[in-house]
């Protein structure tokens, strides 16, 4: 865990309550995909947690739906304005038990993290297919960034309005080595339900502090009580409790 | 004007300074020794332990708050074996002072059980006995809402331990004066106060509480000035020392603590927020003490009185 600043160079609505925030600094406590960076907001007594979508240089992006205050806050926010930022929070995934086939699944919001953890497996030459649900066509997100870096990317809509009519379980008619999987937690079950494979799961929780502190975000798993923020995001497969 | 003294003494044991995590915002504080030396704090407060291990309540149980946040943890810890074989250990790797010990539990004997393991532990300098958890049903808060089971949990604790036994308070109830004269009657060595005060929120869309458990614990900057009303109402009270605590943020937060009269003082929510919150503080103490003329720290202690 590191606290910067970090300052906004965009600020950009993707769909009509998805934006796109790129912040610029010293990320370089943000080491693995899937990992998360706590926002300090204006006026809101806790921190924001947001997944990291891309990293680069100096530069981290975030993918975020205005769901509440904090979100609707970050909306309004403009480039030029510094933010205070805990970065590096949570365990991330880990690429090294991939095989060399994994698909990576993400449903809404939970897509940005699948996006930083695709560019690792392909860096470590993996062919990787994505999904990529959503409800409707209107909301789609990340599509065409998706489709530079990945062998294959699936859109399915609920509503049929683009890509393939359903979940994305439906799209899951392949052969693959890994899954990795971040959404809505019906989503996360109907794909851990499906695959066959080991995978890793991404999961949500309201937090106090993020770096572990508080115990506000415990789940049980099969290896014991762990911290959504610090034990967590991740789990894998096999040490889920639904 | 001479350097800043900022020592306190706490039951005849000296602090290097006044400012302690408050138990359960900084774990078993090992972890926070990640991205600070917490040597430079003057204590920890150790996360709730009780008899047996226990997961909490069900999530969602944090909720934002305006200047504050509702927490419904539910005392979650491996118990208190696993805690002096396993966690005590590890901050005893990175931490060279004593630390507070917060012990919860669900009937007298368990109290008394914890008490006793962590008497015989040379890491803890004090335990903190907590009958004011409000997020486990019939659990702590059950025991510090009547002067007489406060006193009872004193005693059986007292009996158990040649350490110095602080009982943390509920600001939760009618009286607080009568409660924490009753602990100082039954021999307590001090008083701990606020604990939480009973909060709720209510999420527009749901209709329905945030929190899983409904209702939880408030703390965060908005509730300072209960916590400074009720340590000013029980310094007037008692003659044992008093840690003060509930919405610390600054060093100004402090001396004003102190001044109702703590002689210590533990930063809770803060933490969540800004995990260098306590160093800060002690960084900053000697700036605001010279703004106010004030030589040695522990000479403000109830100076509002």
């Amino acid at each position: 865990m590191k606290e910067v600043n970090l300052k906004i160079s965009e600020n950009k609505p993707l769909t009509e309550n998805v934006y796109k925030m790129t912040l610029d600094g010293d990320v370089s406590e943000i080491k693995k995909s899937g990992q998360f960076i706590n926002i300090k907001i204006d006026g809101l007594f806790l921190r924001r947690p947001i997944s990291v979508y891309d990293k680069e240089n100096g530069k981290v992006t975030v993918i975020y739906k205005v769901v509440g205050e904090g979100t609707e806050k970050m909306s309004e926010m403009t480039a030029g304005k510094e933010l205070n930022v805990l970065t590096g929070l949570g365990n991330g995934f880990d690429t090294s038990v991939s095989g060399s086939n994994p698909v990576v699944i993400g449903g809404g919001v939970g897509i940005p993290p699948m996006y930083l953890l695709a560019k690792e497996l392909k860096a470590e030459g993996k062919q990787v297919t994505a999904i990529l649900g959503f409800n409707r066509k209107s909301e789609i997100f990340a599509q065409a960034e998706f489709e530079k870096i990945c062998d294959k990317v699936i859109v399915t809509t609920a509503d049929g309005s683009f890509g393939i009519k359903g979940f994305v379980t439906d799209a899951l008619d392949f052969e693959y080595t890994y899954t990795y999987c971040c959404g809505p937690l019906p989503m996360l079950k109907a794909v851990y339900e499906k695959t066959v494979t080991s995978g890793q799961y991404s999961f949500e929780e309201r937090m106090g502090c993020g770096f572990g502190a508080c115990m506000g975000c415990s789940c049980k798993t099969k290896y014991g009580n762990k911290r959504i923020c610090k034990d967590g995001p991740v789990l894998v497969k096999e040490e889920i409790i639904w | 004007m001479k350097a800043a003294d900022l020592r306190v003494t706490l039951c005849g044991t000296e602090l290097d300074n006044p400012v302690i995590p408050a138990s359960g915002t900084f774990g078993f504080g090992y972890e926070m020794s990640e991205i600070y030396d917490i040597n430079v704090l003057g204590s920890i407060a150790l996360k709730g332990t009780t008899k047996d291990a226990r997961f909490g309540n069900p999530t969602p149980r944090i909720a934002e708050c305006r200047e504050g946040m509702i927490n419904s943890v539910g005392l979650q810890n491996p118990g208190v074996e696993e805690v002096i074989k396993t966690e005590l250990p590890r901050l005893r790797n990175v931490f060279r002072k004593k630390a507070i010990a917060n012990i919860s539990g669900f009937s007298i004997d368990e109290y008394a059980y914890c008490s006793s393991l962590f008497d015989r532990e040379d890491s803890i300098g004090w335990l903190e006995i907590n009958i004011s958890c409000p997020n486990v049903h019939d659990g702590g808060m059950s025991f510090g809402v009547s002067e007489s089971s406060a006193a009872e949990v004193t005693k059986a604790v007292k009996a158990v331990t040649s350490k110095p036994v602080f009982i943390k308070l509920s600001p939760n109830v009618t009286d607080i004066v009568s409660i924490a004269k009753a602990c100082e009657a039954a021999g307590a060595d001090g008083i701990s106060l606020i604990n939480t005060l009973l909060g709720m929120r209510i999420d527009l869309k749901t209709g329905k509480p945030v929190i899983a458990n409904k209702m939880g614990g408030f703390s965060g900057r908005a509730i300072k000035p209960v916590a400074i009303r009720m340590v000013y109402q029980v310094y007037e009270a008692v003659k044992i020392p008093i840690i003060g605590m509930g919405g610390i943020a600054t060093a100004e937060d402090v001396i004003e603590m102190m001044m109702a009269g703590a002689t210590a003082v533990q930063v809770g929510a803060e933490n969540l927020v800004n995990p260098y919150a306590c160093p800060e503080i002690i960084a900053d103490l000697p700036r605001v003490m010279k703004k106010y003329c004030i030589t040695k720290l522990s000479d403000i202690t109830g100076r509002a009185h």
